[in-house]
């Protein structure tokens, strides 16, 4: 042992001295809120070709490619059109169910893929993660943004559904774009939130398709919004209806389609949406944020 | 000595502990014990603690090239990923690094269902370059890293490349960017011989680009050849630093014993 490190113990404080006199930055220090948006605004480039690259990877294997991103759309509205159109009558009153039933279905779809694919956002890439230094976050909004050109090949379908079954073009159907608007926000912040959940606590992923079921059922996706004024009532109705998934498939319906029944007065859903948007998209950028030197560990 | 050179990476008493989840011992894993943690609140059994790095402090200079030896587990790709901010310092002074450091490991995948094009233009991205830096960049790093050189296997999904031109292709992606300090860790081991010479120039024209390169290698021919300081690692203790010819000798010594 002859020599031992260059730097011992006795000049250990000026080490740090030394590093700030040098501009050295302390490794795994976390940029502030401000500092970190304007790093992944740098980034955005990397999310684009990171999305695209995502969709590539999925479609790349299947003979008819991006045919895909409308044929599942249809395939999942005609399984459930079956069930609950045809063999279980929940039809009630609604004029046109076909369209109610297939806005329900692709803006609850849109929601659900987004959590399924964020929840594995950190996961799978902790690789790529751990070789190279982007901000993390850039990983859940490219799940989001991969979501949102599904989305919008379910939107063709659905317009043409609620074509065919006879709704007329009005000045309304411009609403669907501020409601996809607050839905992709609302979407990209649960994201967000739970590939950080997920990313500490696994044990959660087993439980995402059993929420993700109860939180189906409970957004009046495959029946009326009535359904539920008619069973519960009080607290557990306001429960039910302050519902974000049950918010935003009442303001494409209402967007799309005419005499639709909705749970309240559509100003009063437009704000609740945008409370939630608000309140999830924030909030779900902070939590991740917070937790942002933590991802390569493990 | 040291007041002229400017530091690029200072390690201050620096201690890594890293936590492992789901090693378990028999027994501690039955429902009925997981109830009995869940009711006591007390911590799981499955986190076990690992003292990787005790008390490690150095300096490193622009322009340097360090090699890090010590036998296996003793700690030398833990402190590199310290040293990128991958794992965080548990108590002591810290480590404080110029720029971000970028970590070249082994493993370092990119998309296995991209082409190897692709996944340069996703690395160069995500490493941080503009869309236009990375359309001039390309071409060269495919060069670099000879992926081409048996037919086009560029345009081809990366899953079908071998081990080798995989971690060639990673090293050239890393590579093309000018790093304040770079850290490889045994990412020079899988090429071939041919290859191994061309990366071992492009550490050292990386080193003369101001930058500071940390490598990690149990090719003792590889950091005699790159580096000429080396720190010898073992337990998480810094058992000598200072050139590498005498590091090696002392080292040899040790690992012969």
């Amino acid at each position: 042992m002859a020599q031992t490190a260059v730097a011992d113990s006795d000049t250990g404080p000026s080490l740090k001295e030394l590093a700030r006199s040098h501009g050295l930055t302390k490794a795994g220090r976390l940029p502030s809120l401000p500092e970190y948006t304007r790093h992944l605004w740098s980034y955005r480039h990397f999310i684009a070709a990171f999305a695209n690259a995502k969709v590539n990877a999925s479609l790349g294997s299947t003979k008819l490619g991006v045919v895909w991103q409308l044929l599942t759309p249809l395939i999942n509205a005609g399984v459930y059109y079956l069930i609950f159109g045809v063999l279980i009558n929940t039809k009630q009153d609604v004029d046109n169910f076909i369209a109610y039933l297939c806005a329900g279905v692709f803006i609850f779809g849109f929601t659900q893929s987004v959590v399924q694919a964020g929840s594995q956002s950190i996961t799978s890439n902790i690789a790529m993660i751990r070789a190279l230094h982007f901000p993390r976050a850039s990983l859940p909004i490219a799940v989001s943004l991969v979501e949102v050109r599904n989305m919008i090949a379910s939107m063709i379908v659905l317009i043409a559904i609620v074509l065919l079954t006879g709704e007329p073009i009005t000045l309304q159907w411009l609403l669907l774009l501020p409601a996809l608007l607050l839905q992709t926000i609302f979407n990209t912040g649960l994201a967000l939130f739970v590939a950080r959940l997920i990313s500490k606590i696994t044990d959660i992923r087993q439980l995402i398709p059993y929420i993700l079921r109860i939180w189906m059922y409970g957004s009046a996706v495959l029946y009326p919004v009535t359904f539920f004024a008619e069973r519960i009532h009080g607290w557990q109705l306001a429960l039910v209806e302050s519902n974000p998934m049950l918010i935003y498939i009442e303001l494409v319906r209402h967007a799309l389609m005419e005499n639709v029944e909705l749970a309240t007065s559509a100003p009063l859903l437009w704000l609740q949406a945008a409370i939630w948007t608000a309140l999830v998209g924030f909030g779900g950028y902070v939590y991740f944020w917070r937790g942002e030197k933590g991802y390569g560990r493990g | 000595m040291a007041d002229q050179r400017e530091p690029t990476v200072i390690a201050d008493n620096a201690h890594i502990v890293y936590r492992i989840y789901g090693s378990v011992a028999p027994g501690a894993n039955t429902p009925l014990a997981s109830l009995k943690r869940i009711v006591t609140g007390k911590k799981s059994a499955a986190v076990r603690e690992v003292h990787a790095v005790k008390g490690v402090s150095f300096i490193a200079y622009r322009g340097e090239a360090i090699g890090l030896i010590g036998t296996n587990g003793s700690g030398k790709s833990t402190l590199l990923r310290a040293i990128a901010g991958l794992l965080p310092v548990e108590r002591g002074g810290g480590i404080y690094a110029a720029g971000q450091p970028s970590l070249l490991g082994v493993n370092a995948a990119l998309m296995n269902d991209l082409s190897g094009e692709r996944n340069v233009e996703l690395g160069c991205l995500a490493m941080g370059m503009t869309p236009a830096q990375v359309k001039e960049q390309a071409p060269g790093i495919i060069e670099f890293s000879g992926i081409n050189d048996r037919g086009d296997f560029s345009s081809l999904p990366m899953k079908t490349y071998s081990s080798g031109m995989s971690a060639r292709l990673r090293f050239s992606i890393a590579a093309a960017k000018k790093h304040d300090v770079l850290l490889i860790d045994e990412a020079l081991a899988t090429g071939d011989a041919k290859f191994r010479k061309r990366s071992e120039q492009r550490v050292r024209d990386l080193r003369k680009e101001a930058g500071t390169v940390f490598l990690v290698s149990h090719s003792e021919q590889s950091i005699r050849d790159t580096c000429e300081r080396s720190i010898w690692l073992e337990s998480g203790v810094i058992r000598a630093d200072g050139p590498t010819d005498d590091v090696l000798k002392e080292y040899e010594t040790y690992v012969n014993k």
